[in-house]
């Protein structure tokens, strides 16, 4: 076993190497480039497309928006990131009515647990790629990996101004290459299959719901 | 692993006889690829996505050996463990060794072709270990013991009666119900305890960035993300093919392969890992391992002509859209990879003497070249598997088993054709006596394999005159 890596190697380095012919790579699906306005349609449209709920808000109102969006359900708590982007306004913000909120502040294997038994989870996003309607999270420390996954409703809140017109251009714009994190998700929908006769359902493994609140300063 | 040799004519005549089972498929893969078709309703824009997915997936194959390297480079930077295998034997060991290392019984598994080619559930049952399929699909087919019949919708063979009936028999307490909804509430329950439970995540991988040591895992159903950030373990097993050079080679793969399985602009869930848990963190695995599984790859790869079969980024496309295919189903192929990119990869990886019927499951219809979304000349390959089926050489690229199919009535025979058009005068004579026995040929001998195929067909009669003897007698000078 301790030798199949030299050996795979050699078996690889042993065939001359072959004329670098020079294939052109053409541009692939130039993603349009899409104003302010249609860059949020877009994501509003496919995404809803995709059966999330795509509720476009604006910073003052983004906490009475999520409010409705959970009265409208029976939830036993909200899992969010008390040291994250959205955790001090939603300690500040919140009242007795509400379902609890409850904080990711411990290691998985000291809440698994809790974690399993919550019915709702909110992230803050990176950003998102308005070509084909999907979030981006680089999931960390003050907001876990499993945030997003395990609680059967997902609340993501999108800044407007992050929404690139394409993976391709959030990856160069921002110069992912330079440095991945732990993990990078994009997300577009609540979790789905159709591997019984390819009929579509939702809510398999991952979360069933996905609530995405767009926070768009410019909203007139 | 060398499996029992298959008996394809059984197979075969079995699936074109299974009614049930040709409704189910057809109705799948003319759905799958209708969705393809409006997904990537701009052919232009189609081509040069095509186009590009070829030159990147050539490119990282042209560099094969340093992308390999850097990708270790990098996956070890990053705190990724990486393991070399030559064998599927290999893998399997690996992968035992790091479950008993962690003293754990408990694998929860996303969708995997390789794993699927190493016979890892198999292997590690074998060992007292229960390794659970959590893919949808996957997790009907484990049920019902069988192997997947398609590489991207594994139980497309079974309509929902089939799966009701299953559900309701082999899962403790599940109610009858024929309401896909409701057999996948089922599903979600039992394996939402599995999910909590498991010890060892096991996945595969549809692309590793050598450039940021990135692992790359498309999916719809989040069951591959709870196996790659729920349990302390996660062990990645990929071929060695996977790797690709840069991260912005990334998009137009993605694109090419979530279009081409199932006429999706994206997958729900599209999910980069770079490295276990870091410092801080709260969740994600504390190890993550990479197996680099061989299994003949490389020998693949030395040949020019071969090595276009590992350009492959394993969408399915070619099956949903094969004559062949779409009226057998995967399992009649009885190897893991069923379908065009089957009948090309398997013979090769297993050695033409034991798979290499399956590069005859092809009417060269050429869809699966037509739609394969890196342009993989699927065609010529098989062509050239076929030739090689009949060919003893001592070139070093030739496939494994080669020969396998030359008879010695057969070698005779084609001597023989050589002998008679390389000597003028036996050609002559044979062209004569041709000529004088063509009306009692024209019938052909309705026995062994020609007996169905010839009670239709008839041979065109030989001329009287060959063309030869016609020229001449018009006058036209003989050259």
């Amino acid at each position: 076993m301790s030798n199949a890596r030299a050996n795979i190697l050699a078996r690889l380095r042993a065939v001359a190497p072959q004329e670098p012919a020079a294939t052109p790579e053409p541009d692939f699906y130039p993603a349009a480039k899409l104003g302010h306005a249609d860059r949020i349609a877009q994501i509003k449209r496919l995404m809803e497309h995709m059966h999330a709920e795509v509720i476009v808000t604006d910073p003052q109102h983004w906490i009475a928006a999520l409010k409705d969006a959970l009265r409208a359900r029976r939830l036993n708590g909200l899992l969010y990131g008390p040291a994250g982007p959205l955790g001090a306004a939603l300690e500040a913000n919140w009242d007795g009515e509400l379902p609890p909120l409850v904080g990711y502040t411990e290691a998985v294997e000291q809440c698994k647990e809790r974690l399993f038994a919550l019915d709702a989870g909110i992230t803050s996003t990176r950003g998102a790629v308005a070509d084909v309607g999907a979030l981006m999270l680089w999931p960390d420390a003050n907001e876990p990996r499993l945030l997003s996954l395990v609680p059967a409703v997902h609340i993501a809140v999108l800044e407007a101004t992050q929404i690139h017109d394409s993976l391709a251009d959030a990856i160069a714009r921002e110069r992912w290459a330079e440095g991945m994190p732990t993990n990078a998700l994009l997300i577009s929908g609540p979790s789905k299959t159709a591997d019984i006769e390819l009929v579509l359902t939702f809510g398999v493994h991952g979360p069933k719901e996905l609530i995405v609140l767009i926070l768009d300063d410019q909203e007139v | 692993m060398t499996e029992a040799v298959v008996d394809f004519p059984k197979n075969f005549k079995e699936a074109l006889n299974d009614n049930q089972l040709r409704r189910n498929l057809r109705a799948a893969m003319d759905t799958m690829g209708q969705r393809r078709r409006n997904l990537f309703a701009d052919l232009d824009a189609l081509e040069r996505l095509r186009a590009r997915g070829d030159a990147i997936r050539w490119r990282a194959l042209r560099q094969l050996p340093d992308l390999l390297e850097q990708l270790e480079k990098k996956c070890t930077e990053n705190g990724i463990q990486v393991h070399w295998a030559e064998t599927p034997a290999e893998a399997n060991q690996i992968c035992l060794g790091i479950i008993q290392r962690h003293h754990a019984s408990r694998i929860i598994k996303g969708k995997s072709m390789v794993s699927e080619e190493m016979h890892l559930n198999h292997f590690l049952d074998e060992q007292g270990i229960e390794a659970l399929e959590t893919d949808l699909g996957e997790y009907i087919i484990q049920l019902d013991h069988e192997t997947p019949s398609h590489i991207i919708v594994p139980a497309i063979h079974k309509n929902r009666d089939q799966i009701a009936r299953l559900f309701h028999e082999k899962i403790p307490n599940a109610p009858y119900t024929e309401v896909v909804e409701e057999l996948n509430a089922i599903a979600r329950k039992v394996l939402r305890e599995k999910f909590f439970a498991g010890e060892v995540g096991v996945s595969g991988v549809n692309f590793a960035v050598a450039e940021t040591g990135t692992l790359c895992l498309v999916e719809n159903e989040g069951n591959g993300r709870m196996c790659t950030t729920a349990p302390p373990v996660h062990i990645a097993v990929m071929g060695l093919e996977k790797v690709v050079e840069r991260l912005e080679d990334v998009p137009p793969l993605l694109r090419l392969l979530t279009g081409s399985a199932t006429g999706q602009l994206i997958t729900t869930y599209f999910n980069m890992i770079t490295s276990p848990r870091q410092p801080g963190e709260k969740d994600g695995p504390q190890e993550v391992h990479l197996v680099l599984l061989d299994n003949g790859r490389t020998k693949i790869w030395a040949d020019p002509e071969l090595r276009q079969t590992l350009k492959c980024i394993r969408c399915g496309a070619c099956m949903n859209h094969c004559p062949v295919y779409t009226r057998l189903g995967g399992h009649a192929y009885g190897y893991v990879y069923p379908g065009p990119i089957g009948s090309m990869l398997t013979p090769q990886l297993e050695g033409l003497d034991h798979a290499g019927a399956m590069a005859g499951a092809s009417t060269f219809c050429g869809a699966c070249e037509e739609v394969c979304p890196v342009k993989i000349p699927i065609t010529t390959v098989l062509r050239r598997l076929r030739t090689e089926s009949y060919r003893k050489t001592d070139a070093p690229n030739a496939v494994k088993g080669h020969g396998y199919k030359r008879t010695l009535a057969e070698s005779l025979t084609w001597q023989g054709w050589a002998l008679s058009n390389a000597t003028p005068w036996l050609n002559a004579l044979n062209a004569k006596l041709l000529g004088l026995a063509g009306p009692h040929l024209s019938k052909l001998p309705q026995v062994g394999l020609l007996k169905h195929w010839g009670q239709s067909r008839a041979l065109p009669p030989f001329a009287a005159k060959s063309l030869h003897v016609l020229a001449k007698e018009k006058g036209i000078a003989d050259e």
